[in-house]
């Protein structure tokens, strides 16, 4: 099938790019991974509808093979997780992870939750979780009060933001607190208290899910994508918007979205947000120093940080430790220890994601189902 | 909806995915390397941590899949 | 020691042994080209007489070896499959060879076969095991083989006699240089008989006893030592983490590293069509690397054409796991004037003029 335009990632800036594209008269297919769209910020809503665009939901793109004239890729981002001791127990989960897991229908209803980490993702998690029925003895920014109150005072320049900020204002939250143990049944946060709960919801922060535009060749800019006023990456035809792009929110996604859509120029200043944001929230040097010899990095592989940490690079660790060898490809491992050691990323190579062999085929299972449409 | 996991028949809702109804059952999804027990952490399929059988196959991400009547889920295997 | 392949590592192990002191130049870490590509199977393989006697006498070394646990050695044997009578018959010839030659192997019959190996497609005539064969996890053997030799983080640009020059200009000088780098070793030494002939492989997620052996079709040995421009064969081997890496492909005349999804789509069909049960497994990385190869499958070892302190350790194409160990002992008797266990002229550097 020749489409228009495919669009990669049904959050909120693939849906802009899907219906502005659509709106011009663009035969559009979106896919997204995830079972339905809204990506993670709109996960669970029923109400959301892409009519006049074909949709490819709980598909994986594994590989690209280029049979759309333009691409636009709006993959999101994913929760930066640092190892700290504990950080592998069950109990211990993302934060925008425990959100999309509640969402998924886990029963939060009476469990208490400490929310860690970083961003203004906390915030929301836990106004989220209380309102599903979550108790939240605490909130812990490991940013210090000074930068918040520095990034509150500008948010003036994004009036919507003030709204939510306020909307998301709550007790428990303290600044300069960050979690340096997890045990059965808790967590010991950086001033020493020791708080019981059923889960530590941790995150610090957002790293993009720079794969596909890697695979494509997309020059990138930190762990972001390039992209220019109209959101074109390097790569002729290939667009990129949303956080992929610089980690801003929703209107940012929305914004990028449309206009690559539409194939106009942006509109907004999001790029300065996003960077009020990446200097409000940047990571304090205490977090590079949680890991103990004994702590897992890689947990797909059980490697331990004393294991890889005065090797040379993350090649070294790959080959003579498998650190990041495992089925997430390096997606957890590898930003941390970019984050800890300064590693840059490694080649990306198809697949993306695992998939059967059957899959990799396109050969139809034995019940005569043909293969999920994992590649393009 | 009902769906069997480990062998014991779950009563579950529709739209809900299996990591999460693995969850609610206090299960771990799945053993690592070296024998400690795994559960979902990103919730959107990038950590693959909630890897888990399912009628015969596996290990697949549960926190990507949703509930379909009569499935088999198994956890805790490799 | 130009290379820190495997091959380079052993080579270089085995020079510090006799006395020298060694520098290995590595342009990126130990053992990341051929060495991390392949599949580390340590195998007795019967192409030739001299393949048999290098590949025995560098199985024996290794189990001799006192190796840590991350090298992985695990003696899950080889099995060949015979898919039909014919290639079964045929077998009994190589089960003679390897007896003679005191290796020992044996005759499954199919009934035995399914007994060693239930994953395999129903149908299939029997096979040939030889018991003694061993994967190791090779990247972690070659920093092994490595440990405790100084390194250089530089490229060669040039290779002289008794010296080379890096990339940037500084020249090293050495009683002996070796250069043992692999599928590019005719860039060092232009003319050399050494081609890369690329190779694919995919490994999948964990499936601890899916498989026990070592496996591999007979008409692997056509595919190998074959001189079509393009073939796959069945061949999979159980890792020790419960992963199972498939194989295998081989092309000649590709210079791009990159993965061919109609090669590995063969290299997999193939596999599925012995190991039904790989279908539904999840597969977790593919990738492609470049293996030495020389006329007649044997390596090179020996000192360089018109050199005196220059020395090659190069072409050994799928093997050189395997015979890493077999080379390094060949080249220091070599370099000692020591008379050698093996025939030195089979692996000689002239021997193709």
């Amino acid at each position: 099938m020749q489409y228009d335009l495919i669009v990669v990632g049904g959050g909120p800036a693939g849906m802009a790019a899907a219906r502005a594209a659509r709106d011009q008269g663009e035969r559009v297919l979106l896919l997204d991974d995830n079972p339905g769209l809204g990506g993670q910020i709109w996960r669970g809503r029923e109400d959301l509808r892409l009519e006049g665009v074909e949709l490819g939901l709980g598909h994986t793109l594994t590989e690209w093979r280029g049979e759309a004239k333009r691409l636009i890729l709006a993959c999101g981002a994913r929760e930066l997780l640092l190892p700290f001791p504990g950080w592998t127990m069950p109990h211990v989960v993302g934060a925008g992870g425990l959100q999309a897991l509640v969402k998924q229908g886990l029963a939060i209803q009476g469990k208490r939750v400490v929310v860690c980490g970083s961003g203004p993702l906390l915030l929301a998690v836990a106004a989220n979780l209380r309102k599903a029925g979550a108790e939240v003895p605490r909130v812990a920014e490991q940013a210090p009060w000074e930068k918040l109150l520095t990034f509150g005072l500008g948010l003036w320049r994004w009036p919507s933001k003030i709204f939510e900020a306020v909307g998301y204002a709550t007790s428990g939250y303290r600044a300069g607190l960050w979690p340096v143990e997890a045990w059965e049944g808790g967590v010991t946060l950086s001033d020493g208290s020791k708080i019981n709960c059923d889960y530590v919801a941790c995150g610090f922060g957002l790293v993009a899910n720079g794969e596909l535009a890697r695979l494509l060749g997309c020059r990138m800019n930190g762990g972001l994508v390039a992209v220019d006023d109209w959101q074109r990456t390097s790569v002729e035809g290939v667009y990129a918007v949303g956080e992929m792009t610089g980690i801003g929110g929703v209107e940012k996604a929305e914004a990028e979205g449309r206009a690559a859509g539409a194939r106009q120029r942006v509109t907004g200043n999001w790029g300065a947000f996003a960077s009020a944001l990446a200097k409000t929230f940047a990571l304090r040097e205490e977090l590079r120093a949680l890991a103990t010899a004994e702590t897992i990095v890689c947990r797909c592989e059980d490697v331990r940080w004393g294991r890889i940490a005065t090797m040379g690079g993350k090649r070294q660790a790959r080959l003579e430790a498998r650190c990041g060898m495992g089925a997430c490809q390096a997606r957890i491992c590898g930003p941390a220890l970019e984050w800890m050691c300064g590693w840059g990323p490694e080649n990306v190579r198809p697949p993306l994601f695992p998939l059967s062999v059957r899959e990799f085929l396109r050969d139809r299972d034995e019940a005569g189902h043909p293969p999920t449409g994992h590649s393009l | 909806m009902k769906i069997r996991v480990n062998g014991q028949e779950v009563e579950v809702q529709a739209g809900m995915s299996v990591a999460a109804v693995v969850m609610n059952l206090g299960l771990a999804a799945r053993r690592s390397v070296t024998g400690e027990p795994r559960g979902p952490v990103c919730g959107m399929g990038v950590c693959f941590e909630c890897r888990l059988w399912v009628d015969g196959e596996g290990p697949l991400r549960s926190c990507q899949m949703p509930v379909r009547e009569g499935m088999e889920v198994v956890t805790d295997a490799v | 020691m130009v290379g820190g392949g495997i091959v380079g590592a052993a080579c270089a192990r085995q020079l510090e042994r006799e006395g020298f002191h060694c520098v290995i130049v590595e342009r990126d870490v130990m053992g990341s080209g051929a060495t991390a590509a392949g599949m580390g199977h340590v195998v007795v393989m019967d192409d030739s007489e001299a393949q048999f006697a290098l590949t025995r006498r560098s199985r024996d070394l290794w189990d001799a070896m006192e190796l840590p646990d991350e090298v992985e050695f695990e003696r899950c044997g080889t099995l060949w499959v015979a898919a039909d009578e014919e290639e079964l018959e045929a077998v009994r010839g190589k089960l003679a060879y390897y007896r003679e030659r005191g290796v020992e192997a044996e005759l499954l019959d199919a009934r035995r076969l399914y007994e060693a190996e239930r994953g395999l497609r129903a149908g299939m005539a029997g096979g040939f095991l030889v018991p003694g064969d061993s994967v190791i996890y090779a990247p972690c053997a070659a920093a092994w083989l490595g440990r405790g030799i100084e390194r250089k983080k530089a490229e060669v640009l040039t290779l002289g006699d008794g010296w080379v020059e890096l990339r940037g200009g500084e020249r090293l000088e050495g009683d002996i240089v070796l250069c043992a780098t692999g599928a590019w070793a005719a860039k060092l030494t232009p003319g050399l008989e050494v081609k890369p002939r690329k190779g694919h492989l995919a490994i999948t997620d964990r499936y601890p006893g899916a498989i026990r052996h070592q496996l591999i079709e007979l008409g692997y040995l056509k595919s190998a030592h074959g001189d079509s421009t393009e073939s796959v064969a069945f061949n999979v081997q159980p890792r020790r983490t419960g992963q199972l890496l498939i194989g295998s492909s081989r092309q000649y005349g590709v210079e791009d590293g990159g993965v061919e999804r109609h090669i590995l789509e063969r290299m997999l069909r193939r596999a599925v069509e012995y190991l039904p049960g790989l279908a539904a497994m999840q597969l977790i990385r593919v990738w492609a690397g470049f293996r030495a190869a020389t006329p007649d499958k044997l390596p090179i070892i020996g000192l360089a054409r018109n050199c005196s302190r220059t020395w090659l350790a190069t072409g050994h194409e799928g093997l050189g796991i395997t015979t890493c160990l077999g080379t390094a002992e060949l080249l220091a008797d070599l370099v000692m004037g020591r008379g050698t266990a093996l025939r030195a002229a089979d692996y000689a550097p002239g021997r193709f003029a």
